[in-house]
Parts: C-alpha cells; structure tokens; sequence
C-alpha cells in the first residue's frame, strides 16, 4: 500500500530514502534493487578487505621477500612468521615475552593508577558544588587539549634529572636531592630511560582523559541511591565504596579499555624516551622493523608483527564497540 | 536518621571540606606531573636549552633567558631547519583535518543508510566486515599503507598496472614514487601549501580508516529514528527528497556533529599515522604541527625551541577547542528547539 503512494522520484533520492525509512517492507525489497545493493556492498566489502587480506596473505608466507605479484588470498599457510617472530622478534637479545611484557605492564599499570586517580576527583566534580569548582575543573581538564607531544619536552627534561648515580668512592647519588663530590659518576638508573619513567609520562595524558570520561558517566547515575544511603546512615565514604563505586563499575572498565587501546599503540613518549632494547614494547618493535631500511625488512616477520600488535585492540574494540561509539560522541559532552 | 538530624552544623562543615579530599590525590599526582611540566615548559620556552643543559637544567650557568626569540624564530621561519614554515604547516594542517572529515562524514552516513536498507541479505555480516578498519591499529594501518604504496613493491602500483595493463592495453609497470616526488599533481590546489603525492596517498589510507567509524556512529543514530515519522509523513504527501532532507538529515545531525568534531580533533593530532607513513615529508609538504613538534625533541633536540613550539600549539589546540566547542554547543540548541 505505502509502497504505492510513494511517488516516483529520480533514482539516487528514492534510494536513499527508501533505506532510512525501511518503507519498502521486509520481504518487499524488488530483485533488482537487492542485487544492486549487493553489488555495491561487496565493492565496499573488497575495499575494506583489501589492505587486511594483504597483510594477513604476508603474514602467513614463508618467503621473506615481497611479493612481485600482488597476492591477497594466502597461496600457502605457513606460520614461520609468527614462530620466528616469537623465537627472536628482533635483532637484540630480548625475547617476544620481554616485548609482550613490557607492552602489558605498561598500558595496564598506567590504565589502572589513572582510573585508580581518577574516580574520587570525578566523583567530587559530578556530586558536589563547592568553592573554585569551576576553576579546578577548568585546570584538569586544560591538559585534555594538549597534544601528547606537548608536554614531552618538559616531562623529559624533568625525569632526565632523576638519575641514580655510582660515585667513585663508592656512595650512591640519587640526583637531582644528592650528587657525587667530583659532580660524575657511573649512571645507574635513568628515570627518564625507564618504562617506570614513560610510564608517569604517560600517565600525565591519561589521568585528565579518566577524570573526564567518569564524569560524564556519573553525572547520568541518578542520586536517589546514594540520598537513600545517607538516610540510612551510611557515610560519604561508605556512599562512594558501597553505592557509587560498584554502580560506575562498567564505566570504569570502559575508561580502562579506552585507555589501553591508547596505551597499547603507545608511540611518542616510548620512542622519545627509552634508548635500550630491553624497554621496547611491542608497538616499538613493529615500527623497529621497518626502519629506513625497507628492502632488507623481513616482510612477512613484520607482517606477523603486525598482526599480533593490532589483535589485542581489535579485541577490545570489537567487545566495546558499543560503549566506545556512545561514550566518544554523546558520553562525556555535558558539563 | 539519627546521624543527619542531630548535628546538622557539624555535618555540613564536615561536608565542607569533603569534596577536596576527594580531589586531593588528582591534583598532588596532578601537580607533580602536569603543571609543573607546563610552567617549566612555558619557563624553558625563554631560553635556549640544549642537549648540554640535559645535565643542570635551570642551574646551569650556561643557560641564557633569551626572551621571545625562539617564538620569533618559530613564526619568521627562523629556524635553520630546511623547507619549514610555521603558516603552511599550520595550514595544512587545518586542511589535513578538514578535507578528511568532509570526505569521511558523508561516506559514512551514506554507507550506513545502504546498510540500513530493509531486507537486504548479508547485513549482518557486512556490518561486521566494515567495522575493521576502526579495530587496526593506526600504527599498523600507517605501516601496511606505506608497504601498500611502495614504488617497486607496493600493492597500490601493482594495481594500478594491473588496471592498466587489462584495461588499456598499458605493457610497462607503473612506478608512481608516491612518497618522494615533491611536484604537486595539481598545482595551486591549496594556495600556499602545495599538496603532494604523499598527501594523497595519507588521504586515501585515512579514508580507509575514517568513515568506518562515522559508519557506525550513523547507524546508530538511524537505528533510532521512530519509523512512524516517515509513515506520518508519507501519509501527509512528503516525496522522497522531502522525507530526506525534512526527517533523516535534521535527526543524523544531532549525532553526527560531535562525531564530526572528533574526528576533525583526531585528524588535526593524528601524529601515529603521518609519522609512520610519510614521516612529514617529503619536503616537509605533510607535517603536521604534532610531527614537528616530536622532529624538534627527539632528532634536533633543541628543547628550548620544542618548548615554544608546545606553548604554540598549545595556543591553536585552545583556538581549535574555542570553535569545535561552538560549534557542538550549536548543534544542542538545534536539537532543543
């Protein structure tokens, strides 16, 4: 019925909005439309494909060169790759788990101290009005505009004074609070040359982003909860643990994941910071590989990299598609 | 009960002060690794810090407070570093984020609307399919591209002779030295900033990656417009076209602005993927003020010109927020009225 009051438009708006409108009914959708749609959804679906198929085709050849021909279903499925990726993932002595470990140790352990950070000042900014609110949210969140890049100069310059150092009578000069007599000294730990010292770096982007996104997600939980506990004679502080804490637990594990997502790839503080291969993380190591020197690049070793460095984002992205599309676009927004 | 009634005074001081101790450990971490960065970095942005100060810091006795210049030098293009000039990187950059956006937005919605179609077989599967361009890493994605466009080897010459060869009869290969040539393709494109082949070829690698995602933020919000309105409106006599612009376009915007604020915010700091794919070059012709910056500290070490050069980007990052900002807030009044 509807399908014959609508009147006959020229072809690119009828398609259009037929689509969004869905008026044509389920089953109703005529032949040739369908296999039109087809035909431009597949076209659609090779693009998509086309840079994944490659990579994934590298990965699982056991040449070591490129290929001549361009090669996007695998001819062979061979996982030398991915087996000498793991024996020895680079050139130095550092094994993959060193790489793997490094890569973990440093977006969960910089994820959880900022969510960890983060909850109670949310948490202030979403339930109380007090004296300078204003203006301390405004200082939190003034980092969130900063590129990461910029505030790497200052953390670096900052972290390099931390330094441990051997004097030559043997005494031990933890600078920038005591230094050797001869002001030298053997260099024994270098913050700044530390995952633990990219680690506050990184640490320094992420808490304002953490701060931000658990506001957003508890200025949407109703109070009625927490006005009922007080009733009751519950604390403040038996409210936050008790009643706040357990309700934000999804929005804490979206934080987190958004987070490691962004730790994982971690690139420009890693890459600013650490100088000794036993610190590289994996994201280092993929890029590492390619170099300027791309035509001695193992192809497909690098391809195998590849792939192992996005499965554990692909991973979290596609379990929180939903959370990450909603908290980005609508989430965090209101003030 | 007992505890709010019987001393309301005590407990309101008390309350008094709760908020900042809530506050307190965000603002100590704060404090240490934030703004203290920032104030050092405004202070070091004075002089002429090198990697001969790495050691004292402030206390050298080298260290020279050289007022402004380094902010002068930054915008004269001063600076004895080759083919740099602060407005045409500055202008691509703002022409780097806008292009992508427009192209991405637009793609995204109508993908979504062809995927949204009643009745078409296989949604499911292709929904899934297109969503995996967002779940590769940029990192990874960057690094693939570049092999994609490779002179000798890439996939992207290699298809392109392929087309050739079946379609026009073409016998040599195709070697399109997509990341050196330095000859803009059309010239005069971007008054001012000539865009090279590079730049076409980050456009069509980010392309790949950019509107899967305003894909799936268009999805959703075409999910929850109510059929009814349509009916309504078709019942009325609205045509098509009139359905169109009058009921999907002013219930997509409300999503889609945001998402096109962030994705326009994500492409103008989008160090991961120019830094993989082109490194800035060739000539320069792709930096971005974020790649600059990281060029400045990590390979000139000239930390008292990087930390001018933060102060300034931190300044056009404001001016970027001050206008998505309106932008965003634009869109909520629409949607209230």
């Amino acid at each position: 019925m509807i399908e014959q009051n609508q009147p006959q438009k020229n072809f690119i708006v009828r398609f259009l909005n037929m689509n969004t409108s869905g008026q044509t009914g389920g089953r109703n959708l005529p032949l040739w439309r369908q296999l039109l749609l087809q035909l431009m959804a597949l076209a659609i679906l090779a693009t998509v494909m086309f840079p994944i198929m490659y990579i994934v085709t590298l990965s699982l050849s056991s040449k070591t060169t490129r290929p001549s021909q361009l090669e996007l279903i695998p001819k062979e499925i061979s996982f030398v790759a991915y087996q000498q990726v793991l024996d020895r993932p680079t050139g130095n002595p550092v094994t993959f788990i060193e790489l793997l470990r490094n890569s973990f140790v440093l977006s969960v352990g910089v994820g959880v101290v900022a969510l960890v950070i983060a909850v109670t000042a949310a948490y202030a900014f979403s339930r109380f009005r007090f004296k300078m609110r204003e203006t301390l949210m405004i200082l939190v969140f003034i980092p969130l505009l900063m590129p990461a890049v910029g505030l790497s100069t200052p953390l670096y310059l900052l972290l390099n004074q931390v330094q441990v150092k051997q004097c030559k009578d043997g005494a031990i000069a933890v600078q920038p609070f005591t230094t050797c007599e001869d002001g030298k000294g053997k260099l024994q730990f270098n913050l700044r040359d530390s995952l633990f010292g990219v680690g506050i770096a990184m640490t320094a982007s992420a808490l304002p982003f953490a701060v931000w996104n658990l506001k957003g997600y508890l200025d949407t939980i109703p109070r009625e909860l927490e006005e009922a506990a007080a009733i009751d004679g519950a604390d403040s502080n038996q409210t936050f643990w008790q009643i706040v804490i357990p309700l934000a637990a999804p929005q804490l594990a979206v934080t987190f994941f958004l987070g490691f997502i962004g730790h994982w790839q971690e690139f420009v503080l890693t890459w600013l910071f650490l100088s000794q291969p036993k610190d590289y993380t994996l994201a280092m190591t993929l890029y590492n590989m390619t170099g300027q020197y791309a035509n001695s690049v193992p192809w497909n070793r690098f391809a195998a990299m590849a792939v192992i460095v996005a499965l554990p984002v692909a991973v979290v992205y596609i379990a929180l598609q939903k959370q990450i599309v909603g908290g980005l676009t609508t989430g965090g927004v209101k003030g | 009960m007992a505890v709010v009634t019987s001393s309301p005074g005590k407990t309101k001081q008390k309350n008094a002060s709760l908020p900042y101790v809530y506050l307190l450990p965000a603002f100590l971490v704060m404090g240490v690794i934030t703004f203290y960065p920032l104030i050092y970095q405004v202070i070091i942005s004075f002089t002429n810090f090198e990697s001969k100060h790495l050691l004292l810091g402030l206390r050298s006795p080298e260290l020279e407070f050289i007022g402004l210049k380094n902010y002068i030098d930054i915008f004269t293009a001063a600076l004895p570093v080759e083919n740099f000039n602060f407005f045409r990187v500055l202008e691509f950059n703002f022409w780097w984020a806008l292009s992508n956006v427009f192209l991405h937005v637009p793609t995204g919605v109508l993908i979504a609307t062809l995927l949204n179609t009643e009745g078409l077989w296989l949604k499911r599967i292709y929904r899934a399919a297109y969503i995996l361009p967002v779940v590769v890493p940029p990192l990874v994605v960057a690094t693939v591209w570049t092999n994609i466009f490779d002179e000798r080897y890439g996939a992207m010459n290699q298809l392109l002779t392929n087309i050739s060869a079946t379609f026009f009869g073409g016998i040599d290969p195709i070697y399109i030295r997509w990341f050196e040539d330095v000859n803009p393709p059309i010239p005069g494109f971007l008054p001012g900033a000539p865009l090279t082949l590079a730049y076409y070829a980050m456009m069509i690698a980010n392309f790949w990656l950019g509107w899967p995602f305003m894909s799936v933020v268009a999805t959703g919000a075409l999910q929850s417009i109510p059929k009814d309105l349509y009916e309504a409106a078709s019942i009325d006599g609205a045509t098509g076209s009139q359905q169109f612009w009058g009921i999907t376009v002013p219930l997509l915007r409300p999503a889609m602005i945001p998402a096109a604020v962030y994705g326009f915010t994500l492409s103008f700091n989008l160090f991961n993927f120019v830094f993989f794919m082109t490194g800035g070059g060739p000539a320069r012709s792709t930096e971005l003020l974020v790649t600059f910056a990281y060029n400045l500290v990590r390979n000139l070490r000239w930390y008292g010109v990087a930390a001018a050069f933060a102060v300034v980007i931190f300044a056009v990052a404001l001016v970027v927020f001050l206008i998505t900002n309106r932008i965003t807030q634009a869109t909520q009044n629409y949607q209230e009225s």
